[in-house]
């Protein structure tokens, strides 16, 4: 219930400063956090939750994309439509590679290069067939209208992004107090101490990986709205599953507000820095690992852990 | 009356070692029986082969009329087998109400509802003033408390206890041993069924009704804990060989 509260006073914190602010940099900025957010609150759902460190989320971001600019493009669907297949697309990606990375018991290092290489090979595949655009990638026409998908304004995609975005908050805060979320905890606290208390772990796992792929594939999808373009790497490639991880570690894994800490903090940074270094390509992903390794060593539970300890004290 | 749970022939290899040779056993229902025998003699791996964390070479597992053999622990548990770990292992991450909520959810859906009675089974354990506490602040003790509670509040009819009293000095012995006597007590009442592996024969003289002694993988006596005590095979299997004799001569 306080979670519920909560995540409604962020909706209209956030509603109202996107009404208020006029300067296209602030709500681009609004728009991008939210959007980190939501990579970050996909992977801490099997991450954070389950304890299965993904390092290829990419994957069902990508999917996400791929499937809601092709069902578009060559389907001739809605994009609204299009976003419902992209999310289901998405999640089955999810539960396929989750059936067959945890029946074989895959953990720890293992996981996050095997889900590494499914990214890779999505990327290749991307890369290799015709429906995909190849190597080129894939442009959506541009035409402006709601049911289109398409916003004149920031304000538009941003009002969509929060909508996905509370819908993550959401189902992390169901995690954190139902039967199931206790049991993926369990799961990732103790695998063998959860079977002999009747916990399915390769059920319980597969279900997170859905639920989070589910929700990459809705940031895909996202992403293609907002830039119309998508191509192999971008879709698959490492920097997508790389922010997915970061912000949900360095806000503070397991916890309903960490990931939207951690994204807001990497993309004030981010910010901070392209303005002292001007447009160095690359430097937020410097900054990432900066920060990350800082985290690491020092706030092993994020910030999240940070805030509680101040709570306590 | 047909036994709850039984073994039948029950042997596994680990390369050349033969860790459980050929065992046979019947655990009568709503008694409370152990397992005992030297270190190293394959105790804990017949607790993983009962309920289902190893697969056996060869032999059956019998639970209340169903072959269970090589059945998935989680399904153990669900069935009503519930094991805990000679080496306790705590969701370290969790309260101590978290960590029995948990066994409390295979029969309860709702969380709060799970919560409430994961707080009646820490009362009975002992654990009712830790209840908020993350389960990585327990003392050794206390986590043996908390792996009883949690096991508990699966609801079982078969309790496999591994040494919830290893590691204890003498006082939480003397403190934890009543609070297994309440249980057992408690689970008479409920028809509970507990198979304990023990070290302390203190505990074993207290509470056993029937004994099992394995040596090196195979089951080299059984009776009452008295009888099982003087027989020469158990005396020798921890003392060594001829010890028997000696104590004999020496006691002539």
């Amino acid at each position: 219930m306080k979670d519920m509260i909560r995540i409604v006073l962020f909706a209209v914190v956030v509603l109202l400063a996107t009404a208020w602010l006029e300067s296209g940099v602030w709500l681009t900025f609004i728009m991008m956090t939210l959007y980190a957010t939501l990579l970050a609150q996909a992977w801490n759902m099997l991450g954070g939750f389950g304890g299965q460190f993904s390092f290829g989320h990419a994957l069902f971001f990508g999917t996400g994309a791929y499937v809601q600019a092709i069902a578009q493009l060559q389907g001739g669907f809605n994009p609204w439509l299009a976003l419902c297949a992209a999310v289901l697309v998405s999640a089955g990606v999810g539960a396929a590679v989750g059936a067959l990375t945890f029946r074989y018991g895959l953990k720890g290092s293992y996981f996050a290069l095997v889900t590494l290489a499914f990214a890779e090979v999505f990327r290749i595949v991307a890369v290799s067939v015709g429906f995909t655009g190849g190597g080129v990638g894939l442009m959506l026409p541009l035409s402006e209208s709601a049911a289109n998908m398409q916003f004149a304004s920031r304000k538009g995609y941003i009002t969509l992004v929060l909508g996905f975005v509370l819908a993550a908050l959401a189902v992390t805060a169901w995690l954190r107090r139902s039967r199931f979320g206790a049991q993926l905890q369990a799961v990732r606290d103790n695998e063998d101490a959860a079977r002999a208390l009747g916990v399915d772990p390769w059920r319980t796992k597969l279900g997170a990986i859905t639920l989070s792929g589910a929700f990459m594939g809705a940031a895909g999808a996202f992403y293609l709205q907002v830039f119309q373009y998508i191509d192999p790497a971008i879709a698959f490639g490492p920097q997508v599953s790389v922010e997915a991880l970061v912000g949900a570690i360095v806000g503070g894994m397991g916890t309903l507000w960490g990931p939207v800490l951690g994204a807001l903090v990497l993309h004030l940074l981010a910010e901070l820095t392209r303005n002292l270094f001007g447009a160095l390509p690359g430097i937020n992903l410097v900054i990432y690992g900066a920060v990350l390794v800082l985290i690491v060593m020092f706030l092993p539970r994020g910030m999240a852990g940070l805030l509680d300890r101040w709570k306590r004290s | 009356m047909e036994a709850l749970l039984s073994l039948r022939g029950l042997s596994i290899a680990f390369g050349g070692l033969r860790a459980v040779q050929d065992v046979s056993l019947e655990v009568a229902r709503s008694s409370l029986t152990a397992l005992i025998g030297p270190n190293g003699a394959g105790k804990t791996t017949l607790f993983a082969l009962m309920s289902g964390f190893l697969k056996p070479d060869a032999g059956q597992v019998v639970f209340d009329g169903q072959d269970i053999t090589g059945r998935a622990p989680h399904l153990n548990a669900r069935a009503g087998m519930t094991r805990t770990f000679q080496i306790v292992q705590p969701f370290a991450a969790q309260t101590v109400r978290e960590n029995i909520a948990v066994g409390a959810h295979l029969h309860i859906a709702g969380r709060s509802a799970a919560l409430a009675e994961a707080e009646r089974v820490a009362v009975r354990v002992g654990l009712g003033d830790r209840l908020d506490q993350p389960a990585a602040d327990l003392t050794v003790a206390g986590r043996k408390r908390l792996e009883l509670a949690r096991a508990l509040a699966t609801r079982p009819r078969l309790l496999l206890l591994d040494e919830v009293l290893a590691g204890l000095n003498p006082q939480e012995v003397g403190e934890m041993i009543p609070v297994v006597r309440a249980i057992v007590d408690d689970a008479a009442g409920q028809g509970i069924t507990v198979l304990m592996i023990e070290h302390v024969m203190q505990a074993v003289m207290n509470l056993a009704s029937h004994v099992w002694v394995l040596a090196q993988g195979e089951l080299i006596a059984q009776g009452t804990p008295a009888e099982v005590t003087n027989d020469e095979r158990v005396i020798e299997a921890y003392l060594g060989h001829g010890t028997a004799a000696r104590l004999r001569g020496a006691g002539a």
